[in-house]
């Protein structure tokens, strides 16, 4: 009845390349020592293009090789590595569909295969950071373009024909003059054996000849398989002999358990062994938090012997956390001087001065991820080799941690990254993995760890909990002349060091000191505040409280001056330039930032698109409200225009959303739309019930019921997307994240406009009913 | 020993008779087409058709489907061809996928019972079914697509 289907076709390609009898050398860059073929980072090329990322300062960089990503077999088809995880983005289609496209590989016989975690091999691999076309466009063509240049090259030996004379075009290289043909899978052989050619030489497609990039043709790889159920995510991996494992933890952050009682689980049918697990230290990073295990024969017996289990815990020093004091904590806080972290001109004096103040107070509280797949990993450790299964966002960061943890030599362990669930940032911290390989090395077989969606609303790496006061300053004319904006929040950085309590410099930079506004007098301030629970990324990070308290404080002066949003929002943006913020060492979402710049041109541009499209100032119904926001992260530009329908007893819909994006050069507009479309359901659920709270130190909320997202019932009706077209050598920048912070303020704006409400803190819950 | 029919095919379990489906299905079947979203009916990724009805498979327990029919995602369609699985291709559906197979058996159950829903209807059928992806939109074109014809 079991069946056990062959976790070993998650793994790289090893076995294609042997059968091309290419040489494989390992990549060993960062060791100082490069193989012939070896083309490691950086690889921007200034000649071919006009910009240059931060890919080559990330962890291991990027490798430019064909021979690592791609593989051509005798019968033609081409397989062509994802080294970036797949979480619902469409990466793993997006990054291989570059390099067929200036391959010039048929799609239709393309294979992708996913790679493990190997840093070392495949360059980084965080996919993380709204980073990856970002990163790999240009890597990927010119990967593309190598593979392509060898098969050009032993066409042309094999006619004895110049190779300038050749031309691949749709998987067979062609050679006109005679009119002789070959297939890329007859070249295969021949072509594995020729040299890789130096990306300076590398020759290009010219964009005007593109197939697949840009058009949005392409349905993702995985699409069949997930319409029946063979895709495979974390959970569905089943080795021979896998043991089922649940894990009761501390329920507050920080806590040990002090005692448990296994007897009663042990007697639930199916349930094989009770085990203790070790947790790690507060503030633990990504090491698992220690617990009771319940092993079982299957998930179901797991569950229901931790349900019968008898735990006495302690809970340590975070015991105390309260989300009603600790609200009260940092909204004082934000009515306090803080931390100076952008200062131009003299805010103090101009608030002073100034003939009205407009103040805006508003609190975020803590967001769950809630990725419809619960954290879930399978480990198998024999000895001091460890083999992981699990769906990661941070496939190298998992390997390094696993042999950090095991004692093990790193390539020793091996990381198989399965589809994700959904990962929203949850999934780039791998405690899930690392619980599964201390379980497996304790029992000696394979192990699946589940967490439940309990586990996951309790022991997530939840977004910050922030307050953030901002004081606009207007002269007689209305003209904003004066900006004081206090942001409180506790930072990711304490996760990973005890009493961090200033945000890191990658926090400021989303939405706090990066804020592109052309006013005189500016002050960013980030008082102190302390964590008591894992705070991480989640999708957009510190963009949500900050977009939030920006784009709703410029309605709030638009209805302070009674001028239009849209134009106080264009009035505050102001002159198109480039805006220099005086911050030292300002942080751009890791980018140069002459490739990178804050544009505002840019930024109105997405304002007026958005405007023109979405019909801005459109006649609406009693009752409803149109609101609008632009914000810039993830070095992208993005506009929203929501318009809301609030009835008579407070109830809230969304008939329509118009959401302007401006990301530069792009992959597949198709996917694009999905992620923006998806976003505004994120920002909605966000807005309208997002907030984990605690109560002596523990998460209130327990699953869907009482932490709600919105379901289908309650989408908007509509969502338009519209894609800024690139001017020619537009760097890429993200879509994952971006979409998401400027929904809940154009919601607000759109709410104030329909009813004369103005929602400051979230989620809105039951405010519109009062 | 209790028996039940999966996808045509007759199985037996003479464990834990109050065993979840879902964990039955998954664990002991290998059919992990079902997925585990919620564990308490909230979120509808393990939705199974049981005989016509959509069931969410997570609080049902294997005695109570005893000598029923059960379809999961696997058993929707020996090709994959459903019009509900043709549409959610044709629309381009799903972002992360995982709670798609439990979106399609919702739909699939749906048509069964209502072959011509109106925009309402789906809204308030699927409306079970939680995508933290947000393919919403989608979803909707989707079975509408699928009841009026691929």
């Amino acid at each position: 009845m079991n069946f056990i289907d062959n976790p070993r076709k998650l793994r790289g390609f090893e076995k294609n390349l042997k059968v091309e009898k290419v040489s494989r050398r390992s990549i060993l860059k960062g060791l100082g020592v490069t193989g012939g073929f070896v083309l490691a980072a950086p690889v921007m090329s200034r000649q071919a293009f006009a910009y240059e990322t931060g890919a080559g300062k990330m962890p291991h960089g990027v490798v430019v090789d064909p021979r690592v990503f791609v593989a051509v077999a005798s019968d033609g088809t081409v397989t062509i590595l994802a080294h970036r995880a797949e979480m619902g983005t469409g990466v793993r289609t997006s990054l291989p569909l570059i390099v067929a496209e200036e391959m010039e590989a048929d799609w239709s016989k393309v294979k992708v295969e996913q790679a493990h975690g190997d840093e070392v091999k495949f360059g980084n691999q965080d996919t993380d950071g709204s980073r990856s076309t970002r990163h790999y466009l240009i890597p990927m063509r010119q990967i593309g373009a190598s593979a392509r240049t060898m098969l050009e090259q032993a066409a042309a030996k094999r006619w004895g024909v110049p190779a300038t004379e050749v031309k691949a075009v749709n998987h067979e290289v062609v050679h006109s003059a005679s009119g002789r043909k070959l297939g890329f899978g007859e070249l295969a052989a021949d072509a594995a054996k020729e040299s890789v050619p130096s990306i300076e030489g590398l020759k290009l497609k010219d964009p005007k000849d593109f197939r697949y990039l840009g058009k949005g043709q392409v349905s993702i790889v995985d699409l069949h398989d997930i319409t029946t159920g063979k895709a495979r995510y974390g959970a569905d991996v089943r080795l021979p002999g896998m043991k089922y494992a649940v894990i009761a933890r501390p329920p507050v952050t920080g806590g040990k358990l002090t005692s448990f009682d296994p007897d009663a689980a042990l007697k639930v049918p199916g349930v094989e062994k009770v085990m203790q697990v070790r947790g790690w230290p507060w503030p633990s990073k990504f090491q698992p938090l220690g617990g009771v295990a319940v092993i079982a024969r299957n998930t179901g017996a797991a569950i229901k012997g931790r349900d019968a289990l008898k735990l006495v815990w302690d809970d340590g020093a975070n015991g105390k956390y309260d989300s009603v004091a600790f609200r009260k904590e940092l909204e004082e806080a934000s009515r306090k001087p803080g931390l100076v972290v952008r200062q131009e001109g003299d805010a103090d004096a101009a608030l002073k001065t100034a003939a009205k103040v407009v103040i805006g107070e508003y609190y975020l509280p803590h967001l769950a991820h809630v990725s419809m797949e619960p954290p879930v990993a399978v480990a198998d450790v024999k000895g001091d080799k460890a083999e992981i299964w699990a769906p990661v966002q941070s496939p190298g960061g998992t390997r390094e941690d696993v042999a950090k943890t095991l004692g093990i030599p790193e390539g020793n362990v091996t990381v198989n990254v399965t589809l994700l669930g959904g990962g929203f940032g949850r999934k780039s911290k791998c405690d899930f993995a690392l619980e599964a390989a201390l379980l497996s090395k304790e029992l000696g077989v394979p192990v699946k760890v589940q967490w439940t969606r309990e586990d996951d609303l309790h022991h997530d790496f939840l977004h910050t909990v922030s307050a953030e006061r901002i004081e606009a300053g207007l002269d007689k004319d209305g003209k904003v002349i004066a900006w004081r904006h206090r942001s409180v929040a506790p930072t990711i950085a304490s996760t990973f060091a005890a009493g961090a309590k200033h945000a890191a410099s990658f926090e400021l930079g989303m939405g706090l000191v990066d804020m592109p506004f052309e006013i005189a007098n500016i002050s960013c301030e980030n008082p102190e505040a302390a964590a008591f629970t894992r705070i991480g990324w989640f999708r957009s990070v510190s963009n949500i409280p900050r977009a939030f308290a920006v784009q709703s404080m410029v309605g709030e002066i638009a209805n302070a001056t009674g001028r239009d949003q849209k134009e106080t929002l264009l009035a505050l943006i102001g002159s198109p330039r480039i805006v220099k913020p005086a911050v030292k060492d300002l942080w751009n979402y890791g980018e140069p930032y002459d490739s990178y710049p804050i544009d505002t041109a840019r930024l109105r541009k997405v304002v007026e698109l958005v405007a023109e499209k979405g019909e801005w100032g459109r006649q609406v119904p009693k009752g409803h409200g149109l609101g609008i926001a632009v914000h810039r992260s993830f070095v992208s530009y993005i506009a929203t225009i929501v318009e809301v329908a609030v009835d008579d007893k407070g109830k809230l819909t969304v008939p329509r959303v118009d959401t302007a994006i401006d990301c530069g050069t792009y992959v597949n507009p198709e996917r694009i739309a999905s992620q923006i479309e998806g976003a505004a359901i994120m920002g909605l659920s966000l807005a309208k019930y997002g907030a984990v709270t605690f109560k002596d130190g523990k998460v209130e909320q327990k699953n869907f019921d009482d932490f709600q997202v919105v379901r289908i019932d309650e989408a908007p009706l509509v969502t338009n997307v519209y894609i800024v077209p690139p001017a020619s050598d537009t760097p890429p920048s993200g879509v994952g994240e971006p979409g998401v912070p400027p929904f809940a303020p154009a919601l607000m704006n759109a709410i104030f406009a329909a009813t004369g409400k103005r929602i400051r803190a979230l989620p809105i819950g039951k405010q519109l009913e009062a | 020993m209790i028996k039940v029919k999966i996808n045509g095919q007759e199985q037996s379990w003479d464990g834990d008779p109050d065993l979840p489906l879902l964990w039955f299905l998954r664990d002991e079947a290998g059919l992990t087409g079902t997925k585990f979203g919620c564990g308490q009916a909230l979120c509808g990724a393990c939705t199974v058709i049981v005989d016509k009805e959509a069931v969410r498979s997570c609080i049902t327990s294997i005695n109570d489907v005893a000598g029923r029919e059960i379809t999961t995602i696997e058993g929707l369609h020996p090709d994959g061809d459903h019009p509900v699985q043709k549409a959610w291709r044709q629309v381009n559906v799903p972002q992360c996928g995982f709670c798609q197979a439990g979106q399609i058996m919702q739909a699939a159950a749906l048509l069964m019972d209502n072959p011509k829903p109106s925009h309402d209807q789906i809204r308030e059928a699927m409306s079970g079914n939680i995508c933290r992806c947000g393919c919403y939109q989608r979803i909707e074109n989707a079975v509408h697509l699928a009841s009026t014809g691929v």
